[in-house]
């Protein structure tokens, strides 16, 4: 082991520590007024975090060369993917945090430094080559998310939004940790090449213990039902820019951890996790699709949309091949764009007094006081649900593709049913946007970064997205045969 | 000779300061006889030779976990009387549990007497001989488990910040000390020297 060499691999973790700490130091002597050049400062570091992280992405590496610190931590193309959907959604985050917060006058300087440890811990998380970095960048991740859910102190529900997300996030890293306990005893390491090749040839039941309870801790934190309790409170309750973020970068470092533990340390044996994954896929689908059709708070809609997508995900893992990989990737970055865009629809959607409106029957109407708003969330509503001409469509379609080339017929066909269910509460927001009398409730003007961020990437979910098809599969198959890179 | 008459005298004053722990009256004195326990198993494991795990002891034990408690204790307002009270209540209950333990610690020790239980394979090198423990340690620390060391680290940062963030405000009508003020303060500019009339006050 090279210390200059592993250095040097992990470098976009060592760039964003160093600048957090700056940043802190500035946050610490300017105050509160420097929030905003912070915020901006950050945006910029994670564009350089993502400029470093890259040529792993282009080059397609993997293997012992990009493994740093005897393999516990691995800059290959996939984490390199991973990070460049976690780095888009904590910068999207950090371009609208301040004129949500300002209403509150609840800008602080330490929320864009408290963003990107969060984002250190994802990037660690999906570079994690062994059960020691799996924990640290989950809970660096997770510290950090738990303040930030809470950011809005005085604020009754952001309050019991960080609190709740707290104590059920606890709770879930102790099972994670008994999980790692056990792993680590029945296979005596924790590197997951190591513990790939201890269970080369089968695991004992003990083993099997602890690869699910590591898979439960990791499904609470990807919000997979039926550990998915907390997600609608934590959304619902949380600042919206917070929400944002909660519904991407998280996410997508949970989701690329399962990935790489179920690939990488368990992928001797898939049909161990398989029907694991299987079982919290159909439940996700199924409780989501169901779950949301009573909301009637669009935050909380969108949490069980989460929960949905998160379902279609799994059905890409549960195939356990390099094209599932591949199309699960490929659906988590169409998702996250179609979260971004609906988290920043969300917040332009505010009253005459400035203040967010979030009740769906409010917003009855919009296409005729404001139709290029309406216009994208509807946009947003029928990517979710999966119809055709949008981009939503081709995650959906790639995934299903995968799933049916595995073999696992019943599972997509359930999938394609409930994702039916599943369009029945997106056109319903549709149908208040369009058919609905007016309430005029919406107001106000939007400040102009919310409206480009929205054009971006609601150009990406149009038809338009389908230019991207052929480079996104590029990158996500480099990304998925990291995977499968065996030592 | 030296080392069995160390043992007995760190063993001794530890069980006794445990015991003293447990039957103090007054909880400040069960800290600080607690802190007295801490030290004395330090002097143990330095004499088994696991002199990091003896610092562990002191710096952690006593540095930090026992002057929380100390300030804990001190801070709270608790009824001891009252606690107290339920001794006899719960006595029981709680020679109870102390038989369940001590059965346990015995079947343990008879257990481990007949081999011990291998649920697992070990991986990794052993110790090296030829450095001490606390080498060993830093050794790997700084090399092998930097990236995760140094994270760690990150992650007891970002605890501080949330909870500066969730807790500290700026509350109005308190006055802050303003050190600068404070040495910025001439004694000429500080005394003022007056003479009052017969009957008259002094306005400041």
């Amino acid at each position: 082991m090279n210390l200059l060499h592993s250095l040097q691999l992990t470098a976009a973790e060592e760039l964003i520590s160093v600048a957090g700490l700056v940043l802190l130091l500035v946050a610490a002597w300017s105050g509160d007024r420097a929030s905003r050049a912070i915020s901006i400062a950050t945006v910029g570091v994670l564009v350089a975090a993502a400029a470093i992280a890259l040529p792993a992405l282009c080059g397609s590496l993997a293997g012992a060369d990009v493994s740093a610190f005897g393999g516990q931590y691995k800059a290959d193309a996939f984490s390199a993917f991973a990070k460049l959907l976690i780095y888009v959604g904590a910068a999207v985050t950090l371009i609208v945090a301040p004129a949500f917060f300002d209403r509150f006058r609840a800008m602080r300087a330490e929320f864009p430094i408290l963003v990107l440890f969060a984002a250190l811990g994802m990037g660690i998380m999906v570079s994690a080559g062994d059960l020691l970095t799996l924990y640290i960048g989950l809970e660096l991740n997770s510290l950090a998310a738990y303040v930030l859910a809470a950011f809005l102190r005085t604020d009754d529900r952001s309050a019991e939004a960080g609190l709740k997300y707290f104590v059920l996030g606890s709770l879930a890293s102790g099972i994670l940790l008994y999980g790692i306990s056990l792993t680590y005893g029945f296979s005596g390491t924790t590197s997951f090449d190591a513990i790939r090749v201890a269970y080369a040839h089968g695991m004992s039941i003990g083993a099997t213990f602890g690869m699910v309870l590591i898979l439960v801790g990791l499904g609470f934190k990807i919000s997979a039902a039926p550990f998915h309790m907390w997600t609608p409170d934590v959304y619902e309750g949380a600042p919206t820019p917070v929400t944002t973020f909660f519904a991407t970068a998280p996410k997508v470092a949970a989701l690329g951890l399962l990935m790489r533990i179920s690939l990488e340390a368990f992928g001797a044996q898939p049909d161990a996790w398989r029907q694991v994954i299987v079982a919290a896929s159909l439940l996700s689908i199924v409780v989501g699709a169901l779950g949301a059709i009573g909301q009637s708070n669009i935050k909380r809609l969108m949490a069980y949309s989460s929960i949905n997508n998160v379902g279609f995900m799994l059905i890409g893992l549960a195939a356990g091949t390099k094209a599932g990989a591949s199309a699960m990737l490929v659906y988590l970055a169409i998702y996250v764009a179609m979260s971004v865009a609906g988290f920043v629809a969300i917040l332009m959607l505010r009253d005459a007094d400035g203040n967010q409106v979030e009740t769906i029957a409010d917003l009855g109407g919009l296409s005729r006081t404001r139709p290029g708003l309406a216009a994208a969330l509807a946009m947003v509503m029928f990517s979710l649900a999966g119809i055709p001409p949008l981009f939503g469509f081709w995650g959906k379609f790639v995934v299903f593709q995968a799933a049916v080339q595995a073999n696992l017929l019943a599972l997509a066909s359930i999938g394609i049913a409930a994702s039916v269910i599943g369009a029945f509460y997106y056109l319903k927001v549709v149908k208040v946007l369009y058919f609905d009398e007016p309430t005029d409730k919406v107001q106000g003007n939007s400040d102009l970064a919310h409206s480009i961020l929205l054009v971006v990437f609601s150009v990406v979910l149009s038809p338009l997205g389908y230019l991207l098809t052929g480079w996104l599969n590029t990158l996500a198959s480099s990304a998925a045969s990291a995977l499968f890179h065996v030592v | 000779m030296i080392q069995a008459f160390a043992f007995y005298l760190f063993a001794t004053l530890m069980l006794f300061s445990g015991a003293v722990t447990i039957f103090s009256r007054n909880p400040v004195h069960s800290v600080l006889w607690l802190i007295l326990a801490f030290f004395n198993a330090a002097g143990l494991m330095v004499l088994v030779g696991a002199e990091f795990i003896a610092m562990l002891l002191v710096i952690v034990y006593v540095g930090a976990v026992a002057v929380l408690f100390l300030f804990v204790v001190m801070m709270l307002d608790i009824d001891f009387a009252e606690l107290r009270a339920g001794f006899v209540r719960n006595f029981p209950l709680g020679l109870l549990l102390a038989v369940v333990l001590f059965v346990e610690l015995f079947v343990g020790l008879v257990v481990d007497n007949a081999g011990g239980l291998a649920i697992g394979k070990t991986s990794g090198a052993a110790a090296q001989g030829a450095l001490s423990n606390t080498e060993a340690i830093g050794a790997l620390l700084y090399t092998r488990y930097l990236f995760l060391f140094e994270a760690a680290g990150v992650i007891l940062l970002v605890a501080m910040i949330g909870a500066i963030v969730l807790t500290h405000r700026q509350r109005s009508g308190v006055r802050g000390q303003n050190v600068a003020k404070q040495n910025a303060r001439r004694p000429d500019e500080a005394t003022v020297n007056m003479q009052p009339e017969i009957g008259k006050g002094v306005s400041l």
